[in-house]
Formats: structure tokens, sequence, C-alpha cells
């Protein structure tokens, strides 16, 4: 059965229905069906062989799907829109694909013909600058780092004033430092209010920059507010530390406002609860009355590393 | 269509091959074989023997040269972008095919014709310049020269289309090259036939074989546009 995604925008500037495609009887994503509103960052997490890669390039109407429907930038995904929804969205693919003999500037100059950008030459130094290679324009592309040569694919980008930016794994291969400046530089779009769609392996850059995430491993599993994933998937833990064991629990515990059940594992108490701004406070409250030594309290926070794990390890 | 999208294509592509030592040397080194037998031909002859060029019109054996120059260079056209990882950011603008094509088969129409007609300059003028007034008369008559003037672009324009589809279909340049020389093959032979006297040089026959081949030129742009699949071409499947 399709996931809905339960968020449904009002404004939105992607909606994809029911959406498949499959290469001769290869799916390679079926009935995926969410949406992104004006300004949002919304995060496709999967693992290798998802359709990630292959979604993005049928929403970009680089190939065409088999199956369910869509509306990007507000124009129904069909052939004969084709042209005019490019014109609307940018696709940084994984590969930066730069013409390795062409210098950076040259490399831009061509792409702001092919948008048809107004002002060519002052919008590509504004790109430039925008990703902080305004002193590099002259370089060949082939000489730059891969990083570099990263920034020069969203500068390239942003010389359409996309509508919707689809960001193809931007940080794959890149090390920390330069990930780091991709990230950036994806944080400076999100603020000037760019939608993006990004795929991702790495569940700390969504985590970061996404406001929602889908997670799809061919079919959507789940769709929402990493926050909200969360607590979809995970009971809410508050974890307690003593200095020495309860002799009683269920003499201090039961009752407790909130608190549905405890175990004692590795030295620790962990007690599922409702609501731990409710709970946590009742708890410390108890175990004070009971005597006990509150070494430490808080909210277990699951990750979503273990949303995703939880969700993909089920399918594998 | 877009015309400053097709010549962004066409300037882009134009700056990729004059940087690309192999399209350069590729393009230096293939015309050589169809040159050398007109050329020693036509130094060789003697002034006594100048009619025999009325018979065998050898000039005309190097418009092979402009068959073959655009299948050379255009090899790398599409497996170039490919070979970069660029099909996926260019087919993802607005560009449309016959647009992509029409820059594309610029890009390597106007380096071939313009070297074609360069070798042209070159050999007809030193024919002119150094042979006794005789055989540069024989050689260099106007039917000749227009032959050589006319058949240029339309060879050039076939060769450029053979190569773009080939190009299109296979991820190795050297493969693409071989694969046009090989389709090129008849339209190489009409040159060698005119050459060797086995189809005359006669204005009927002249406007016949020029009309064929500006009717598939013509052709060629629409037919390569209606095989060309953005889809295959991003998948990198044949």
């Amino acid at each position: 059965m399709a996931v809905q995604d339960p968020d449904r925008k009002a404004d939105a500037v992607v909606s994809v229905e029911g959406l498949g495609k499959t290469f001769g009887g290869k799916v390679a994503f079926a009935d995926v069906s969410f949406e992104i509103g004006r300004g949002e960052v919304f995060g496709f997490l999967g693992p290798n062989g998802a359709g990630k890669t292959t979604t993005v390039r049928t929403l970009g109407t680089l190939i065409a799907p088999t199956s369910g429907s869509a509306v990007v930038a507000g124009l129904p995904l069909t052939p004969a829109n084709g042209a005019q929804i490019r014109r609307r969205i940018a696709i940084v693919p994984e590969s930066p694909g730069l013409y390795q003999r062409l210098s950076v500037r040259e490399n831009l100059e061509c792409f702001a013909d092919l948008y048809g950008t107004p002002d060519p030459a002052e919008r590509v130094t504004r790109a430039l600058t925008a990703v902080n290679l305004a002193d590099r324009a002259d370089d060949v592309s082939g000489t730059l780092s891969k990083g570099l040569r990263q920034r020069v694919a969203l500068a390239r980008a942003l010389l359409a004033d996309p509508v919707v930016l689809f960001l193809d794994e931007p940080t794959s291969g890149l090390d920390p430092a330069a990930a780091q400046e991709v990230l950036i530089l994806i944080e400076g779009l999100r603020r000037d209010g760019v939608t993006i769609f990004l795929t991702t392996h790495r569940l700390d850059e969504a985590e970061r920059l996404c406001d929602r995430v889908a997670i799809l491993n061919t079919k959507l599993l789940m769709t929402g507010r990493p926050a909200e994933l969360r607590d979809q998937l995970f009971a809410r833990v508050v974890t307690v530390r003593l200095a020495s064991p309860l002799a009683d629990p269920a003499a201090v515990l039961a009752g407790v406002p909130g608190v549905e059940s405890w175990r004692f594992a590795d030295g620790e108490y962990q007690l599922t609860v409702t609501d731990a701004a409710v709970a946590a406070p009742a708890v410390n409250r108890a175990l004070v009355s009971a005597g006990a030594d509150v070494l430490s309290l808080g909210e277990s926070r699951h990750s979503l590393q273990d949303v995703y794990l939880e969700l993909i390890g089920d399918q594998s | 269509m877009s015309t400053r999208r097709v010549m962004a294509i066409f300037r882009k592509d134009m700056r990729e091959f004059r940087r690309n030592k192999q399209i350069i040397s590729t393009m230096a080194i293939s015309p050589v074989g169809f040159l050398v037998f007109p050329v020693i031909f036509l130094f060789a002859v003697p002034a006594s023997d100048a009619s025999t060029l009325y018979q065998y019109p050898v000039l005309l054996f190097t418009l092979a040269m402009a068959a073959l120059v655009p299948v050379t260079v255009g090899a790398y056209s599409i497996t170039g972008e490919r070979e970069q990882g660029t099909l996926e950011p260019v087919l993802g603008t607005p560009i449309q095919a016959g647009e992509f094509l029409l820059g594309k088969g610029l890009a390597v129409f106007v380096p071939a014709a313009a070297e074609s007609y360069l070798i042209f300059g070159v050999i007809d003028g030193l024919v002119w310049v150094l042979r006794p007034a005789a055989v540069s008369a024989a050689a260099l008559r106007p039917l000749v020269l227009l032959a050589q003037l006319i058949f240029t672009p339309l060879l050039a324009w076939m060769g450029v289309w053979i190569s773009m589809t080939i190009s299109a279909r296979v991820s190795d340049a050297r493969v693409a090259q071989q694969l046009g020389w090989l389709i090129m093959l008849p339209f190489i032979a009409l040159a060698v036939l005119f050459g060797f006297n086995v189809l005359p040089v006669t204005v009927p026959i002249g406007i016949t074989a020029g009309a064929v081949l500006a009717a598939l030129d013509a052709a060629g742009l629409r037919v390569v546009s209606a095989a060309f699949d953005r889809e295959r071409l991003v998948l990198g499947t044949r």
C-alpha cells in the first residue's frame, strides 16, 4: 500500500502521486507519493539502488515515468511540458559534470545561455560569488578538486534561478571539509527560500538540513519531519542513572505520572514514558523522595539514523 | 528553436575541440591518405599528358576528405559529453533536441568544412602556381572547382549526421570513428568514382548527386532529432 504524505501542502511546489518507473521488468521505484512546499528542504533518503537518483531524473524530465503523475514547479509532468519544467528547475547530479577543458567561467557562460539567463556576465559573476569561487573563475575546470567542482555545479544551478533545486548526493565523495563547505552553501540557499529536493546517504546532513524527509527503498517507507518519524517508530524513553540500584523499583516507579514501564539494563533504568516533559520531573521527585541518589536523568533521543536503520532493516 | 541555445552548444564544443589534442591530431592525420595519390599524380603528370586530367579529375578524389573529417570530429561529439558526465546537466536545461543536435552539428561541420576548403585551397593554389598552364587548366577547370565548392558542405553535413547518430549510441569515441568511417564508405566511394572517372563529371550527374545528398542532409536533422532519446542518453543505454 502506498505511504501517503501526512503533511499535504496547500502551496506545493512538487506534488507526486503514485509515481513509478520500471526498466524492463526491474522496478526502480514504485507508487511514490509526496508533496514539497515552497521554500522547504525535502530530504530523500535510501540505500544504494533505492531509486533516489531515478526519482530525481524522472521529476527533472530526463526520464519518463511508467506510472503515476506529478506536478513539478506548477506544471504537470508530461513530455509536452518537459522544456517548460526544465526552465523552472535545476539539477545538480552526483557527478558535477563540468566541461573539463573549459574554464569555470566558460562552463557557466554556456549554461547561462542554455537557461536563457538575462545579463549572463553579471549573473555568472554573482553565482560564482555566491559559492565563493569568484577568484577561480578563469581556472580550467579539470584542474579543480572535487569539492570545488561541486561548488561550480551549485553555481551553475543557481544561474537558472530555479523554483526547485534538485541536489543528488551533493556531498558524495567529498572530504569532510569540502562537504562542510557544500552544506553551508545549501543552508544559505535554504535561508534564501529556495525549495530543495535533496537525496543523500548521509543522515547527519539530512537531519541538519531537511524540514522533512522521505525514506525510500524502491517504495516509499515513511515521510515526515525527522522528529515525527522518531515518535512514530520509537517509544519515548527517559534514562536514569543512580548511585545504587533501587531495592524495590516497583514501589518507587509504579504510579508515577507518564511512566508506562521500566527496565534495568547496563546500570541504568530505562523508563518508557508517554511524555518526557511530564514524566521526567515526576520520576526525579519520586526517586529523591525514596532516598535514591540521582546521578543523571534525561530523555534518550533516537537519531534519524535509528529511524532509517529501523525502516531499512525491516526491508532487508 | 532558440538561436542562443544553439550557439551556446556550438561555442562550447568549438572551445572543447580546439583544446583537445587528440581531435586536432586526428583531424590533421586522417585526410592524409586521401591527399597523397592526387597530389603525387598532379605533380608527376607531364604537361604533354595534361589531357589525362580531363579523363581523371583526380582533384575530386580529395572530396573524400570532406566526408571523412566530420566523422572523425563528430565521433567525440556525444561520447565526449558522456565521458565527462556532462550529458545529464546539459539535458537538464530547457534545451530542445533539435537545438542540441544543431549546435553540435555546426561545431563539427564548421571545422570540417574549413579544413577541407583550406586544403583544397592550398593544393589548388600550388597546382596553379607551380604546374604548367596546360596542367593547371585541366586540373582546375571550372566544373571541378564547382564540384569542390558544392560537394564539400553536402558531404560534410552527411558525415555530421552519421557521426552524431553513432556517437549517441556508443560509449567510446574510437569505436564511433570506425563505425562512422564504415558507414561513410559509400559517400567516400562517390568521390573516388568521380576521381577515377567511373562517374563522369558532367552537369546532369553532378546535379543529381548533389540533389540526392542535399535531400539526405535536409532529412538528417529530422531523422537524428526523431531518434534523439533523452532517457537513453542519460542512462547510457543503447
